[in-house]
């Protein structure tokens, strides 16, 4: 019998943290993601499967807790929403030099400053770009449904050990708040301590008389190893950029137009292709799964195809950069937007497109 | 004087009255030469080897001079951020609670940049030591004020002398977390001395064995001299911190277990 359930975003990734094994949450309050410590608090993580649930002081606080945590080996994650995310960028930054596995969760409300508590994407190029000091990158995954919410848990956590990197899910007010039904699969056992020393001997697990001592650091004062430490870095972004892009083609096979957009927009877009198929309009969309790395090559040829590109946020214009990058110039590409917590309606996006690129 | 002893007939096995603790690294000491920050190493490295600990403990080192101390403890370690210390062996000892977990702290990072890490490890009574290695200054960055500078005293951000009407005053941690029900034994001590050094050594012993109570955090002070970021020879300094630092960071127990 499958397990399904009526849940909000939030408490479907909660729930999905949990079975995924992880060990530890450290957080602090913010709206529009509360209900993520609020479940965890609820459901009593420590009884249920051993997960260690913290109300931290701070974002700052928490961040530095999740590094502890996982340079001992341990799968743990925070929560927040962008003024709390901006104040992890410290603890992200020392993670990234020091290569550390975490799950993070930005559910983005509109800003700058306290701005509004409101669904926004304008977080992207702090969440894409690096967003602390130094040149790094995190492995970012945007849901757009509560399904997904619920699988970038696990996923998540997966992409982070497997390459030793910060895994952000980046959500935003509206796709955390809403309620649908999602499909979830059966707990998986927490590694015990033993399993952590064999598998991750990079771990500080306390130093055993068969290996040297371990040390997470990510200081190097000798510039010439510094330099080797970020080419690596580099190497390992690369290695992802060719290994884990993931998309979703909706209407894409004979599409002339084109819609790009992620979490909260693509659900909006999704709509817009309905309703322009039924106006005759043959668009599609291309939803990144991935924002890094992005769908660079699936930009590329899509743009060989279409006689456009409009991509749709809720932001001032962040990933039509990355659009523009992969088009280099081979199509026209517009943005369209909203601001300040607004999502735009399917039909104003249509009522977009068509000004663009077919009422000209 | 007929024969004067050379190096090798000195050093024979039943001369031996001290060695160093094997928990310390052989890379040289990144620390200048008087500085108390090697001897605090030493105590707490020497007690980890005589508990039997190295295996079952996990160091925090902070952004100080001490930057480094993972170079020279050998132990398993993280390096935090600036004053985030107490934060990550939050995170570590809250998924390892049968683990000994420790950080290793400045002034600067304890008591100013991480002062809220510091103050709420303290308070949630985590099952932690913290080594506070206090010298009244920025030793790392070359000589700037701290937060436990004295006052009248000058420093690089503070040449004319620290000015307690706009610059505040030496903030006395020890005594505000010694205040929280979450602490266990706060203690401040000294290293300048041997008898210094043997008391300092018995606070770092309690601090690790009650830790494995789980009764709340052990904190220790350690007044310390930084002769070069002072401008004095390392005597110079030991005695300027007797006659200065003592008197406003009295030295001995704060907190006692209760019985
Ligand atoms: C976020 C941040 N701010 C500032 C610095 C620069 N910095 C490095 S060490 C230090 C002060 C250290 O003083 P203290 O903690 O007293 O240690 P000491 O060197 O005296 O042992 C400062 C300000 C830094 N590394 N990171
Ligand atoms: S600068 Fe001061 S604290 Fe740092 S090593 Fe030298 S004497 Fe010690
Ligand atoms: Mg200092």
């Amino acid at each position: 019998m499958k397990d399904i359930r009526l849940m909000k975003g939030n408490e479907a990734i909660a729930e999905g943290v949990i079975r995924a094994g992880c060990d530890g949450y450290f957080g602090y309050p913010i709206t529009p993601q509360s209900e993520v410590l609020e479940y965890l608090m609820a459901t009593n993580t420590e009884k249920r499967t051993g997960m260690v649930t913290l109300q931290a002081e701070s974002e700052i606080a928490s961040i530095h807790m999740v590094y502890g945590g996982a340079g001992a080996g341990k799968r743990v994650m925070t929560s927040s929403s962008s003024p709390g995310i901006s104040l992890m960028q410290e603890g992200i930054s020392f993670m990234a030099g020091t290569e550390l596995p975490c799950l993070l969760l930005n559910v983005v409300r509109g800003g700058p400053g306290l701005g509004t508590i409101q669904p926004s994407q304008s977080d992207y190029f702090q969440a894409v770009k690096g967003g602390g000091h130094g040149d790094y990158k995190m492995i970012v995954l945007a849901p757009a449904s509560v399904q997904e919410m619920y699988d970038f848990a696990k996923l998540g956590f997966e992409l982070a050990f497997k390459h030793r990197i910060q895994v952000m899910v980046l959500s935003d007010g509206a796709i955390g708040q809403m309620m649908e039904k999602v499909e979830l699969d059966e707990q998986l056992p927490r590694l015990t301590d033993e399993e952590i020393v064999k598998k991750y001997p990079w771990a500080t697990t306390g130093k055993t008389p068969d290996r040297p001592r371990n040390i997470i650091t990510s200081l190097d004062l000798n510039p010439v190893k510094q330099e080797i430490i970020n080419i690596n870095l580099q190497k390992k972004f690369k290695h992802i950029e060719e290994t884990e892009v993931r998309f979703e083609r909706i209407e894409c096979d004979d599409a002339e137009y084109l819609f790009v957009a992620y979490g909260s927009s693509a659900r909006v877009c999704q709509k817009a292709v309905q309703l322009g198929r039924a106006r005759g309009i043959k668009v599609g969309l291309l939803r990144p799964i991935t924002l890094f790395p992005y769908p660079v090559e699936e930009v590329a040829k899509l743009a060989k195809q279409v006689k456009g590109m409009l991509a749709i946020e809720m932001s001032a214009g962040q990933m039509v950069e990355d659009v523009r990058l992969a088009v280099n110039g081979v199509v026209p590409v517009a943005h369209y937007g909203r601001l300040g917590g607004i999502l735009p309606a399917p039909d104003e996006v249509i009522h977009e497109l068509e000004k663009n690129f077919i009422n000209k | 004087m007929d024969h004067i002893l050379t190096r090798d007939e000195v050093t024979v096995p039943e001369n031996l009255v001290y060695s160093r603790t094997c928990l310390l690294t052989d890379n040289a000491l990144s620390y200048c030469p008087g500085c108390g920050h090697g001897t605090a190493h030493r105590l707490i490295m020497e007690t980890i080897e005589e508990m039997g600990l190295q295996a079952d403990t996990i160091g925090v080192a902070p952004v100080g001079c001490s930057v480094l101390a993972y170079d020279f403890m050998d132990i398993d370690m993280q390096q935090a951020a600036h004053g985030r210390a107490p934060a990550v062996a939050t995170g570590i000892k809250r998924l390892y609670p049968h683990k000994t977990v420790f950080t290793y702290q400045g002034d600067g990072d304890l008591a100013a940049i991480g002062t809220g890490e510091t103050l709420h490890a303290c308070n949630r009574g985590e099952n932690i030591a913290i080594f506070f290695v206090n010298n009244g200054i920025y030793g790392m960055t070359g000589g700037q004020m701290a937060p436990t500078t004295l006052p009248g005293m000058k420093t690089a951000t503070s040449p004319f002398g620290r000015d307690t009407a706009s610059m505040g005053f030496p903030l006395k941690m020890t005594e505000l977390i010694a205040q929280l029900p979450g602490t266990y034994y706060v203690t401040r001590q000294a290293v300048h001395t041997p008898a210094a050094v043997r008391k300092t050594k018995k606070a770092v012993e309690k601090a690790f064995q009650y830790q494995k109570l789980n009764k709340g955090l052990c904190f220790v002070e350690i007044v310390s001299n930084c002769n070069s970021g002072w401008k004095m020879t390392p005597l110079e300094s030991n005695k300027w911190m007797e006659e200065n630092m003592f008197p406003y960071f009295p030295l001995g127990d704060i907190k006692l277990p209760k019985p």
